[in-house]
């Protein structure tokens, strides 16, 4: 299968899979502003998170992206291994990075690996204690009544978790990371499809700029925002 | 009268492919600015070979740009400090009295050394056989002017052409990716009428022989475009995705 077997292919997995997540964290962004706008208990925000909640099309939903992410970063480790295996057992003695060359292309795995460490965190305090307890109590298990009955409601855990100063700061740290993942991940991601030329290659560059620099504020906002209005 | 400067040199220096290397330094004083990066080199080597020891290996052929021999990695860039150029068309004049120079070789896995500062990159070779030309039937060749071309498609190819396969992208990249060398000569026909139609055929099998090879996934750090001495674009590498990808959902 060449999109396993050959370069061009892995790389265009690695891209598709990328600018999948670009949307998913773009969707992910919108819906989080209705936390702004009403984040009473049962508001609008509660009501998406009721309207998702363990339903199929969420479940499948949440499916396609574990294996998006699986994907993605899977190839993360196989291209990387691969390209430090092409690059030889010598390095060089002194090494300059050349004018152009953004630090965020060179890094990329070790950013990769931070928002992992990240979307880990985030996991655990909102999807273990949303989808997963509904999940469970679905197929029988016997979940808390407590943990149950706050399973629909994504208001009180952003409460939770965004009142606290530390986890602010570790969300902000992953926000940091994700930008300078995503300023050059967005663009490389078209050029590896191959839709640039010597026009739009500068023009896609300045869009991965602007967009991930919007998608990453806007989190960023949120989280301080959440900080301030919910104590 | 000309000036002069005293330098260090740091080179690299290893006896075969399979013998550790490592680095020896040289003091080489008086050596004119005016005088160009290998002409540096010819002089520690006569240096050398006075005091009876070996001289320094390394490749060049033409020395004015265009053959593609030359090929040091100095001071942490192929072919020097100075953008656009090959080694041999670096002076002396760019470095200051006093100065350290690290010389090394290319390396990466796809260019083992040979000796010292010279390294194998008959993998070029290889990429260009499998696919890096267009057949031409026997026969009177058609007339050239018979074919119009864009001027937009004809300066694009001469811009692909000008690779001179130095190898300079490679040992720029962090993923000894090969792809900026390989995506100029699919471009350069592929752009042309008479390269298109085996234009499909050509990015597949080239491709395949690169990875064959052990050449690394690009990962679009621009780092070969930005050390590249002919200024080459990786706008070329957007157009060998697109031909490679094409043939591939074409079959
Ligand atoms: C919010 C989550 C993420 C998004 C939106 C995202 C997006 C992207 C995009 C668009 C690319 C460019 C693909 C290309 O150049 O063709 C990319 C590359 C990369 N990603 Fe991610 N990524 C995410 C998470 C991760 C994670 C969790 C890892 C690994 C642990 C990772 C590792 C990498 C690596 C190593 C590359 C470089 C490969 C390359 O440039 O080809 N990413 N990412
Ligand atoms: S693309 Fe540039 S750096 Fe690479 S082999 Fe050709 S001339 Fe040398
Ligand atoms: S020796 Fe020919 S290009 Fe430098």
């Amino acid at each position: 299968m060449w999109l396993k077997d050959s370069s061009i292919g892995r790389k265009l997995l690695m891209s598709i899979s990328g600018l999948f997540l670009v949307l998913f964290l773009t969707f992910h962004l919108v819906m989080n502003f209705a936390m702004v706008f009403s984040p009473e208990k049962g508001g609008a925000y509660d009501a998406i998170c009721g309207f998702l909640g363990a339903n199929w099309y969420a479940v499948a939903g949440t499916l396609v992206l574990a294996v998006g992410f699986l994907v993605h970063i899977l190839y993360a480790f196989i291209l990387t291994l691969q390209n430090r295996k092409a690059r030889g057992n010598n390095r060089y003695a002194v090494t300059a990075r050349p004018k152009g060359v953004e630090w965020a292309s060179q890094n990329m795995l070790v950013l990769g690996i931070i928002v992992v460490l990240g979307l880990g965190l985030h996991g655990y305090q909102f999807w273990a204690k949303m989808q997963l307890p509904e999940l469970a109590h679905q197929f029988g298990m016997c979940i808390d009544e407590n943990v149950l009955s706050n399973a629909a409601y994504g208001s009180y855990h952003i409460a939770q978790v965004f009142t606290n100063p530390i986890f602010v700061v570790l969300y902000l740290v992953w926000f940091a990371a994700i930008w300078f993942h995503l300023t050059h991940g967005f663009w490389s991601a078209i050029q590896t499809i191959g839709w640039t030329n010597l026009v739009w290659l500068k023009r896609w560059k300045t869009i991965s700029n602007i967009y991930t620099t919007l998608v990453c504020l806007g989190f960023a906002f949120m989280a301080i925002w959440f900080y301030f209005t919910l104590q | 009268m000309d000036k002069t400067i005293n330098i260090t040199l740091k080179v690299w220096r290893q006896r075969g492919p399979k013998e550790a290397g490592k680095f020896e330094t040289y003091k080489l004083n008086n050596i004119s600015t005016d005088s160009s990066f290998l002409e540096m080199l010819d002089i520690l080597n006569e240096q050398l070979v006075n005091e009876d020891k070996e001289p320094v290996v390394f490749d060049n052929d033409c020395r004015e740009g265009i053959c593609g021999m030359c090929s040091l990695y100095i001071n942490g860039h192929p072919h020097g400090p100075d953008s656009e150029i090959t080694t041999c068309q670096l002076h002396m004049r760019r470095f200051k009295d006093g100065d350290t120079i690290t010389i090394e070789p290319w390396r990466s896995a796809g260019f083992p050394v040979i000796r010292d500062l010279m390294v194998d990159r008959t993998a070029y070779d290889k990429i260009i056989q499998a696919g890096g030309f267009v057949s031409v039937n026997a026969g009177g060749a058609q007339d050239a002017n018979a074919i119009p071309i864009p001027k937009r498609d004809a300066d694009l190819a001469m811009d692909a052409a000008s690779c001179i396969g130095c190898g300079a992208c490679v040992a720029a990249c962090k993923n000894g990716s090969a792809m900026l060398f390989v995506s100029a000569k699919v471009s350069q026909l592929a752009l042309l009428p008479q390269g298109k139609v085996e234009a499909a055929r050509r990015a597949k099998s080239m491709l395949a022989k690169m990875d064959e090879l052990g050449f690394g996934n690009c990962t679009n750090t621009g780092a070969c475009e930005a050390e590249c001495p002919k200024g080459v674009s990786i706008t070329n590498i957007a157009r060998l995705n697109r031909e490679f990808i094409w043939a591939k959902l074409k079959d």
